[in-house]
């Protein structure tokens, strides 16, 4: 029975720079040059070096809940996974419009288990993975990060826990997010949260949970669903992640 | 064809049934009455022993605009027992979340079956008392009732947690359950899978940390 936990081990472990479904497979192809045997022998030009590959900046938009976990009723009308799906699809058109690769967990109103969101997330390396929730509760925009300790990172990190060695680079953009949503007026709270996937993503996490805006001094009384309000999150966040493009590394 | 031995023997016992049902049902009613008698509304309130007198503890009480934790004073007979104490500090916190102009509303009073105490593992690397692990059952009315939201669930939590460590220090940990059974999520978001360690409801809003590079 070792062989079987060993192999259940494994797959709860995800490397801290390659791709989940990399577990189990054959290794990639290796970016080093190789020397031909005879180049010690005799002398000639060295080959150029390597340009090390730029990583891509990517970003992961995962839509919360979807087909029958319906999220928080926001309205006897309104749901939760409904909320999510048109605000990612708003902010992956917006983004693409301004040259930024993005990956989507989910795209229709499907269930999605939380491990395969968090497969897809670590799949594609992202440089950020935003989680995208709604709620009826509060005001403006709350932004999480996970509560998970920072932990150094290893080559394998638990699954569990994968995203406590990307801490420090998740709390940076959330002060990125902080900065851009302050910049357009609406209020944000901040904090630290256990929501699934969270904890198992391998890249820059926030949870973004956009909630009504309640009219004050400065802001206007805004629903969830109105298409300005969604709009200047969006623009917001875009802005916010064009100025990460630039420091994420 | 059944004999009239067996039909005699099938009807004494089914008399001897219904005696039996009316007299467990009489012995019901006699406890209750009893108990009313006493002041007692139901087996599952806790019963403090009078003459105690109230104790000033202190709830954390959620505000959903600003996501923060509000520390209120209470003053609350409490019974000697840990985990009766426990218990009637949460229900004292949700009474509060229940209340006219609560800033964390919820629409039931009360949500708390049992809370249970274990003692926390020590570590190789650790000296001194590790404290204990609460474990809060939480009733699957007020999993029902909880606003469903990252920020409202998280902040349930942190509340219960808070108000559990500020009044019982030596509670170091803290696990959830719903009506006795592990459950994913306390209303759609908020992780119940995991322990939770009670320093971290602390109750003022902590800014980012600096990026360490």
């Amino acid at each position: 029975m070792r062989w079987i936990e060993a192999a259940a081990l494994l797959t709860l472990l995800v490397p801290a720079s390659a791709p989940m479904s990399a577990v189990g497979q054959t290794a990639p192809p290796t970016t080093q040059p190789v020397l031909p045997a005879q180049s010690t022998a005799a002398p000639s030009v060295p080959p150029a070096p390597a340009q090390p590959a730029q990583p891509k900046f990517v970003v992961v938009l995962d839509a919360a809940h979807g087909g029958s976990d319906s999220g928080a009723h926001l309205r006897p009308d309104l749901q939760e996974k409904d909320v999510t799906l048109t605000l990612t699809t708003r902010l992956r058109s917006t983004l693409q419009a301004h040259g930024i690769a993005v990956v989507t967990t989910r795209q229709s109103d499907a269930g999605i288990p939380a491990l395969n969101r968090a497969e897809t997330a670590n799949h594609a390396q992202a440089a950020a993975c935003l989680v995208i929730h709604a709620t009826a509760t509060g005001s403006g925009v709350h932004l999480y990060a996970s509560s998970l300790s920072p932990a150094p990172a290893v080559r394998l990190q638990p699954w569990q826990t994968a995203q406590a060695a990307w801490i420090t680079q998740s709390l940076k953009l959330e002060s990125e997010i902080d900065a851009a949503l302050a910049h357009a007026q609406i209020p944000i709270t901040l904090g630290r949260a256990s929501v699934q996937p969270m904890d198992n993503l391998a890249c820059p996490a926030i949870a973004i949970e956009v909630a009504p805006l309640v009219g004050g001094h400065v802001t206007t009384a805004r629903d969830v669903s109105d298409a300005d309000y969604q709009k200047s999150v969006v623009d917001a966040l875009v802005a916010a992640l064009d100025a990460w493009r630039s420091d994420w590394k | 064809m059944i004999s009239r031995a067996h039909k005699i023997l099938f009807m004494v016992m089914l008399l001897a049934c219904v005696i039996m049902a009316t007299f467990l049902i009489r012995l019901r009613n006699r406890a209750q009455d009893r108990l009313q008698a006493q002041g007692v509304e139901a087996p599952a309130s806790i019963a403090v022993a009078p003459g105690i007198p109230p104790r000033t503890v202190t709830l954390y009480v959620p505000n959903d605009l600003d996501g923060s934790l509000t520390a209120v004073e209470r003053s609350l007979a409490l019974p000697a027992d840990d985990n009766a104490q426990a218990r009637v500090l949460l229900e004292s916190l949700i009474e509060a979340f229940h209340a006219t102009g609560s800033t964390h509303p919820m629409s039931i009073a009360s949500g708390v079956n049992e809370v249970y105490f274990l003692p926390v593992p020590k570590s190789q690397s650790q000296s001194g008392d590790p404290g204990q692990l609460a474990v809060v059952d939480l009733s699957g009315a007020l999993a029902a009732a909880q606003p469903s939201g990252i920020e409202p669930e998280t902040l349930t939590l942190l509340s219960i947690m808070a108000t559990l460590h500020a009044n019982l220090p030596n509670i170091t940990e803290v696990h959830f359950l719903v009506d006795g059974q592990p459950h994913e999520t306390l209303a759609g978001h908020a992780d119940l899978t995991r322990t939770y360690l009670a320093s971290e409801a602390n109750p003022e809003p902590s800014p980012p940390e600096s990026p360490a590079q």
